[in-house]
């Protein structure tokens, strides 16, 4: 359509027509092209294409292609708004798009050099260079082209660091604004961590990751996205209290504010407790045996735990709009683990799955590396069921809080020798340990909670099956 | 919707004769009626292109004349013995301007209806649609801060209750309705429910389906059963999280991320309604290229202002060839593979996918087979006539089928535009409509508008027929009016021959578009020619000068005038 530059004379306010450049800029290449047809590098100029008679100047409304972008000809690659209207601009010549003398939102004479195409990924250094030179002082030649061949795929110092999106991966779905964002703000989206649904990598991600602050004013009601939401509700401390004289105050760290934000956040989630006592002279003989192998108490109860949830999924469920239960596809028990200045969650995927050899295994390097404060966010923010041990400190019960996210968290107390009555009235002294569970009513009520407490005491009780 | 009272223009001109046998041609006989009554002149749409001289039709009425009631109302008697003049089977908008039509003309006339009247415009299609996207344009202007900011106007956190718009969306429907309905009782057209199944030559019976208890007779029979929407085969549809237009009009949810299968108009306008809303979209196409059968040039400037610029993506050249439901806390899948290799490509996992494929012809169950009609592809065969034709490619007499059932052009202002060609024929005018006239719409924000050819059908029929094509173009960030109201994005663009002044087609994208392609399609209908309308005066400053200024650039080496008028590309 409108492959010649004639249409462009159309009329002075009819516009949008397309137009090819580089070839048409007649006035522009004529006073460049000043010197023989030297054959030199195969770099060429995009100019700033004349969309009207009256147009002194462009404005570049969007870059169509990006620095690094393979193009080839008559694709679009520039939207220009003169004084009438936008137009697309076409790219004369296959070849890929080096640098952009002028971004998107800045205007330049008609006739200008907007960006350079290297006709090679070799050429794109060199014109990386020339558009230095441009920038700053006297433009340079576009030489005509010559025999173009071997053109492998782009790999431009400019582009390195933003590889096409499209190769996310299957792991790591992103949603289309996420994409787009990644593309506008060079992410890579393969170091991305989703913190939306189903692990997806939401737009909020994309921003975060490109250290843009999300903005102060209330998106439309998407799902309220959990953990690493943007909308940091400055924690409602209306009136602070002036500290008593003499105080130091200490402000948070990044992960003491996570905290603090966490646990306010919980305030809003409707939580009640169940507790259940639970013989564990079985599971303490177990351990016996085990421990030589490398395996822990913690990992013990995170596998009881994991198998029970894999009977009652609604314990492994989290609300997260107030409207719906997502049920999580995998049981991800998060493990509460003091660290110096803190507290931090390290998570042992697929709990349910792996046997406790190699639960042990990881738990071993996570809390390696979370003491070493290593840990990436999956390894810390992907539970779906936190397990909180005080035992070894000897508490012998107490009440956890919610984490944001989650349906329920597992307090477990010190197991320690109790007199107790079996049912025929003879006593006998048992080790015994009080579990706590904190859930979230609106989606995990007081029976499920009993049958998955009564699941999980089987499994202690006779916890052969943890070793299967 | 305007309720008018419209004096007939016919009506005064015809002679009222007292008594007089009725004609034995039921199609000869009219009605002198005075007053039209019609709470829903704006339901029968596309009428312009119609009606091009009336002298005939008032020497007919003398020549046939009966005794007149004051107020036009549906035949009392029907003629030859039957039990009705004309029976339409679907009450849909085509069937609602077809009975309109019939008994202005005096033809006693049933409308059998199966489900509820107003079909799938009023009740599953363009009317509940338009409440949702008025609501998605409101939203995206109170969500535009800078463009708010440059008219100097604030506004803070604009939300929105899901249920009430929702609601609104369908109490327009059922206020439609009920007009539709009380439009068609007010002039005493019988509506009989039951699905109606065609047993023999000029006889329909009707009730429950596979119980068809009463029987009737007509002269002349209409179907007009119009469509429901197109599934392609692997998708699961379970109307909460894979569903169709009809589903997705109820507005049950507003998902977070929803894949929308199919961009043509029903996928581009709910793009258009999600995103607004709030949710990100990503469309499958099986075709290379977006928005498919729209001109190129506007296909492509709508990918920049429609798709862009929103939290929009895309595969194109891939077919969905298998959509599982969410279940059991998985997302929903989608298996794209390639539309040519048949390679599985990637597999999408979205909250909610609209299946937006296009329409099927809903012809089941009519009895076809009783009077030797086979369907194609479900659609009814037909001539330009809207005669339905037999197995042997005959034409069956009193038989017509209009609307979405015989595929010419699935549009409900297309139907209407059917069937009262139909009853033009049926009373003894003939009438071919031309198709090529009806214009189209999109309601997206800027709107979408379109008559007449692309412009590569233009340039493939320049090139068979051995004439010029020309096109100009305007830009709505010309237009003073566009202007004042922020909204410059939008071209118009016209395809005219140079030599004829022809209009050969005319496309809008912008402002209020689909109210704009108007006097384009009037234009195309009544062969205006460009060298005529260009002195047409337009009052400044309104957007119908984008028009004003497209007929004003084009340029015609025909200065002469046409005094006789021809509806063009017919």
């Amino acid at each position: 359509m409108a492959a010649t530059p004639a249409p462009l004379s159309l009329s002075a306010s009819a516009l949008s027509a397309r137009l090819r450049l580089a070839a048409p800029a007649s006035r522009a290449a004529s006073a460049r092209r000043r010197g023989p047809m030297v054959v030199r590098a195969k770099i060429r100029e995009i100019f700033m294409p004349a969309l009207s008679s009256t147009m002194t100047e462009g404005k570049i409304v969007s870059w169509s292609a990006a620095e690094g972008d393979r193009v080839t000809k008559g694709d679009a690659v520039v939207v220009v708004e003169s004084d009438k209207a936008d137009m697309d601009v076409e790219t004369f010549y296959d070849g890929i798009v080096a640098a952009v003398l002028v971004p998107a939102g800045e205007s330049a004479p008609v006739g200008a050099p907007i960006a350079l195409l290297a006709e090679s990924e070799e050429d794109v250094a060199l014109a990386v260079a020339q558009a230095q030179a441009l920038s700053s002082g006297q433009a340079q030649q576009a030489p005509p082209p010559s025999d173009a061949d071997a053109p492998p795929p782009p790999s431009p110092p400019p582009a390195a660091a933003a590889p096409a999106p499209v190769a996310a991966g299957t792991k790591g779905v992103a949603t289309p604004q996420a994409k787009k964002l990644a593309k506008q703000h060079r992410v890579d989206l393969a170091k991305v961590t989703g913190t939306g649904q189903f692990g997806r990598i939401t737009p909020a991600d994309v921003e975060a990751a490109a250290g843009i602050q999300p903005k102060p004013k209330v998106a439309p009601p998407t799902a309220a996205a959990p953990v690493a939401a943007p909308s940091v509700r400055a924690v409602p401390q209306a009136s602070v209290l002036p500290p008593v004289p003499g105080a130091t105050v200490v402000p948070f760290t990044a992960m003491q504010a996570a905290v603090s934000k966490n646990m306010v956040e919980s305030l809003s989630v409707p939580a009640f407790r169940v507790g259940y006592p639970i013989l564990t002279d079985k599971l303490d003989e177990l351990y016996e045996k085990v421990k030589p192998k490398g395996v822990t108490m913690t990992v013990l109860l995170a596998k009881a735990a994991a198998m029970a949830l894999a009977q009652y999924p609604v314990v492994n469920a989290s609300c997260r709009d107030g409207a719906s239960f997502t049920y999580n596809s995998s049981i991800n028990i998060a493990v509460a683990v003091a660290i110096d200045g803190g507290l931090i969650t390290p998570v042992l995927e697929q709990a349910d799955k792996l046997d406790i050899y190699l639960l042990s295994q990881k738990w071993k390097e996570l809390v390696k590396k979370a003491r070493a404060k290593q840990l990436q966010p999956n390894e810390y923010n992907s539970g779906t069921f936190t397990l909180s041990n005080l035992g070894m400190f000897g508490v012998d019960r107490f009440d956890a809080i919610l984490p944001p996210g989650q349906g329920a968290i597992m307090a477990v107390g010190a197991s320690k020798p109790t007199v107790t009555a079996d049912k025929d009235g003879f006593f006998s002294v048992k080790n015994k340990m009080l579990v706590n569970v904190t859930a979230d009513h609106r989606i995990v009520y007081g029976a499920d909670l009993a049958a998955f407490l009564q699941t999980f005491a089987k499994i202690i009780e006779d916890p052969e099956s943890l070793t299967l | 919707m305007h309720s008018g009272v419209a004096v007939s223009a016919p009506a005064s001109a015809s002679a009222i004769a007292g008594g007089g046998a009725r004609s034995e041609a039921a199609a000869a006989s009219r009605r002198p009626g005075g007053i039209r009554l019609c709470g829903l002149r704006g339901e029968a749409l596309a009428r312009g292109s119609l009606r091009i001289s009336h002298a005939p039709a008032a020497a007919r009425r003398v020549a046939a004349p009966r005794a007149a009631a004051a107020a036009p109302q549906n035949g009392a008697v029907a003629g030859g013995g039957f039990d009705y003049d004309l029976v339409i089977i679907g009450a849909g908008v085509g069937g609602h301007g077809a009975a309109l039509h019939a008994v202005e003309e005096g033809l006693k006339t049933a409308i059998i209806e199966g489900d509820v009247v107003g079909g799938t415009c009023v009740n599953r299609g363009c009317v509940p649609s338009k409440a949702l996207l008025a609501v998605s344009g409101r939203m995206r202007e109170l969500h535009d801060e800078h463009h708010l900011k440059s008219m100097g106007l604030q506004v803070s956190s604009p939300g929105y209750d899901r249920q009430a718009v929702a609601d609104h969306a369908n109490n327009l429907a059922s206020k439609i309705r009920s007009n539709l309905t009380n439009s068609m009782k007010a002039i005493g057209v019988d509506i009989l429910t039951g699905f109606g199944t065609i047993v023999g030559k000029q006889k329909v019976r009707y009730g429950k389906v596979g119980f068809p208890d009463k029987e009737i007779t007509a002269k002349n029979i209409i179907i007009a059963t119009g469509s429901v929407p197109f599934v392609p085969k692997g998708i699961e549809i379970d109307g909460k999280t894979v569903f169709t237009s009809d589903h997705a009009l109820k507005l049950e949810s507003v998902p977070d991320w929803i894949a929308i299968v199919g961009s043509g108009y029903i996928g581009l306008e709910f793009s258009d309604v999600y995103t607004a809303l709030g949710s990100e979209v990503t469309f499958v196409e099986a075709l290379d290229q977006l928005m498919p059968g729209f001109d190129p040039e506007i296909a492509k400037l709508a990918q920049r202002v429609l798709i862009n610029t929103r939290k929009i993506d895309y595969h194109t050249g891939v077919f969905a060839s298998k959509i599982t439901p969410a279940k059991d806390g998985k997302p929903v899948l989608i298996e794209l593979i390639d539309a040519k290799t048949k390679e599985h490509r990637e597999t999408l996992e979205v909250d909610a996918a609209l299946i937006a494929t296009g329409r099927a012809p809903f012809t089941n169950g009519l009895g076809l087979e009783n009077i030797n009609v086979v369907t194609q592809r479900g659609f009814i065969p037909v001539d330009e006539r809207m005669q339905v034709t037999d197995a042997d490619g005959n034409v069956v007499p009193n038989l017509f089928c209009i609307g979405d059932a015989n595929g010419k052009l699935m549009l409900a202002h297309a139907a209407s535009a059917q069937g009262i060609s139909v009853i033009e024929q049926i009373s003894g005018r003939d009438h071919i409509l031309n198709h090529l006239s009806i214009p189209a719409a999109c309601f997206t924000h800027p709107e979408i508008s379109m008559v007449g050819l692309t412009e590569p059908q233009a340039r493939e029929k320049a090139d068979k027929e051995g004439f010029e094509v020309s096109v100009v173009k305007t830009s709505f960030k010309a237009n003073t009016k566009a202007l004042a109201e922020n909204e410059g994005d939008g071209i118009a663009k016209l395809i005219y021959r140079p030599d004829t002044g022809e209009i050969l087609g005319v496309h809008i994208l912008g402002l209020h578009a689909a109210d704009l392609i108007h006097e384009a399609s009037n234009a195309m209908a009544l062969g205006t020619r460009l060298q005529d309308i260009k002195l047409a005066v337009h009052a400044h400053p309104t957007l119908s000068e984008v028009l004003d200024e497209l007929f004003k650039a084009a340029k015609v080496n025909s200065g002469v005038s046409h005094s006789v008028n021809e509806p063009v590309a017919a």
